[in-house]
């Protein structure tokens, strides 16, 4: 498999009047999970059919494991899996035929499908019910099974669009440890496109940011949380009146300072001394309970990059 | 290539046999025609049934019904049923899906009406026993094998376009059942026109009753089935690309 998995380079995608992807530009290294993430209606699936050469691009070239995108369709058909917007499963059969017809596509042998669909049921934990009619299934386990189709003929990268988009909290977390345990066990790269930044924080070495088809941020989620939000300062307790507010604001290390949920929290400048700023809240009268330091999430960061691009 | 045609036609096998998720369903679906038109049908006709044109309307009216349920279910289904993506992501090719969804369909309104052609045949000879096993005409024979599948094969290039077209299963099979009743419906207009436009209708139909040549007249339909059948197979073929059928 090449260092590179994805290259993309000015890829652009237009559909009569609006420009779904505009001019991105992208490499995804081979082995990790790649977050792409934007708000609904960014370009994310567009750009998943454009990576499997399921449209054509107006202007732009990518290139999936090193096939070219359009030129070499099936190559890149042939190598990849996909879990896309819905799990795609026939729900009038059973778990184990669905898995059986996908094997037969990708011309596994018949000893080779039946190990692996015991293999990734089992894991999936409903290897007992792979008798039943799909339509009988929660959507978590829908879900689950299309992962396992996903990565049946073990390709070396696999396209997730959305795999825990309308999943409760349980199932989301079933479908999130599955990705994560199998991506790791199975060294597959993973495009993942989500907007739960909690999702993509846990489980992606490299995330990118698009807005209106437009790359907007790439990079380590630390990366991007270092590069957009500064250091942060949470202090639970009580006394945090306007007066404690206000003498904070005119500290040059302080960026903001704002009571959010019954705390302090406070953005500061890199490099600050966080003990005479507690000293001096003390001395106002504030009572501390609890102080904590951290960074700003990668939702907050995504929020600012959607603010900014604004 | 073949085995992925191969691969297409287990799955539609499979779902087939699950019509709508239930396998009961499925063999109504068989039952119902098979009680009707191999059954009831014989014993109300009797051997006029192997004699005349009789066993016909079978070998174009079970193709018509069976290709124009299922066509639609496989096509459109795929699309309303949100799996259309996931298959077309796959390394299947196009072609593959195509023939193998049209093979099934075909194949299963195909050896529906051959089987009604034997059940009416064993039916009207227990029935109608006289000492002597009763056959149809070699003529009759071969226009109902190669009637029902030409007929079946215009239906599925037919239903494909349409169900390509179409939102939803239902508006498909509604829009199929439309278009290939139309025709037939002008085809019995014809003698009526006769009849009542024409000055001297009765008798000019009744010459032409007498002097046509059913040998003849089943080869011409039969040849312009084949350049229909092929002018829509190949209609479709140009319709069914991922290309097209994503922005759909």
């Amino acid at each position: 498999m090449t260092e590179t998995a994805i290259r993309i380079e000015n890829l652009t995608r237009d559909f009569e009047t609006v420009r779904a992807v505009d001019g991105l530009s992208l490499e995804v290294p081979s082995g990790i999970i790649f977050g792409f993430l934007g708000p609904n209606g960014a370009g994310k699936t567009t750009t998943i059919n454009l990576l499997l050469g399921l449209l054509e691009p107006t202007d732009g070239l990518a290139e999936v494991l090193g096939f070219d995108t359009q030129a070499q369709a099936d190559e890149v058909r042939a190598r990849t899996g996909a879990l896309l917007e819905h799990p795609g499963l026939y729900e009038q059969l059973s778990a184990e035929d669905n898995l059986e017809f996908y094997g037969r596509v990708w011309h596994m042998t018949p000893a080779e499908r039946q190990a692996r669909i015991k293999e990734l049921l089992t894991h999936m934990g409903v290897w007992e019910r792979r008798k039943e009619r799909v339509g009988t299934w929660s959507k978590g386990m829908k879900q689950k099974l299309a992962l396992a189709r996903a990565m049946l003929h073990r390709p070396p990268l696999i396209f997730l669009d959305e795999p825990t988009a309308g999943l409760d909290v349980v199932a989301a977390t079933a479908v999130r440890d599955d990705l994560e345990a199998l991506a790791v066990r199975e060294g597959v790269t993973v495009f993942l496109t989500t907007h739960n930044m909690a999702e993509a924080e846990r489980l992606c070495g490299q995330v990118a940011v698009i807005r209106e088809g437009r790359l907007v941020a790439v990079g380590h989620p630390d990366e991007l949380r270092a590069r957009t939000g500064g250091p942060r300062l949470e202090i639970f307790g009580r006394g945090f009146n306007d007066n404690v507010l206000n003498l904070l604001r005119t500290r040059p290390e302080v960026v903001a300072a704002g009571v959010q949920n019954e705390h302090l929290a406070i953005d500061l400048r890199e490099g600050t001394d966080v003990a005479p700023l507690v000293s001096l809240m003390v001395s106002t009268g504030v009572q501390v309970e609890e102080v904590r330091r951290g960074k700003a999430s990668l939702e907050e960061v995504f929020l600012t990059l959607m603010e900014e691009e604004r | 290539m073949f085995s992925d045609i191969l691969t297409v036609m287990w799955k539609e096998r499979k779902g087939l046999l699950r019509y709508q998720g239930s396998r009961t369903r499925a063999v109504l679906g068989l039952l119902i025609p098979m009680v009707m038109l191999g059954i009831y049908l014989p014993l109300q006709i009797g051997r006029a049934l192997v004699e005349g044109p009789w066993s016909l309307v079978a070998s174009v009216f079970i193709p018509m019904m069976s290709v124009g349920m299922m066509i639609p279910e496989s096509f459109a289904g795929e699309r309303e049923r949100h799996t259309l993506g996931t298959l077309l992501a796959s390394r299947l090719p196009d072609r593959a899906i195509l023939f193998g969804k049209v093979a099934v369909a075909v194949g299963y309104a195909w050896g529906m009406a051959l089987m009604l052609l034997l059940v009416s045949l064993v039916m009207v000879n227990v029935t109608h026993w006289d000492g002597q096993v009763l056959l149809y005409t070699p003529i009759m024979a071969l226009a109902n094998v190669a009637l029902s599948l030409l007929m079946a094969s215009l239906v599925a290039g037919l239903g494909v376009l349409i169900s390509l077209r179409s939102a939803t299963v239902q508006e498909a099979q509604q829009t199929l059942m439309a278009a290939t009743l139309f025709p037939l419906v002008l085809l019995q207009m014809i003698p009526l026109l006769l009849l009542n436009v024409v000055p001297d209708g009765k008798a000019r139909l009744r010459e032409l009753v007498a002097t046509a040549n059913p040998t003849q007249i089943i080869l011409i339909v039969m040849a312009v089935l084949v350049v229909l059948d092929l002018g829509l197979l190949m209609a479709a073929m140009a319709r069914f690309k991922r290309a097209r059928l994503i922005l759909d």
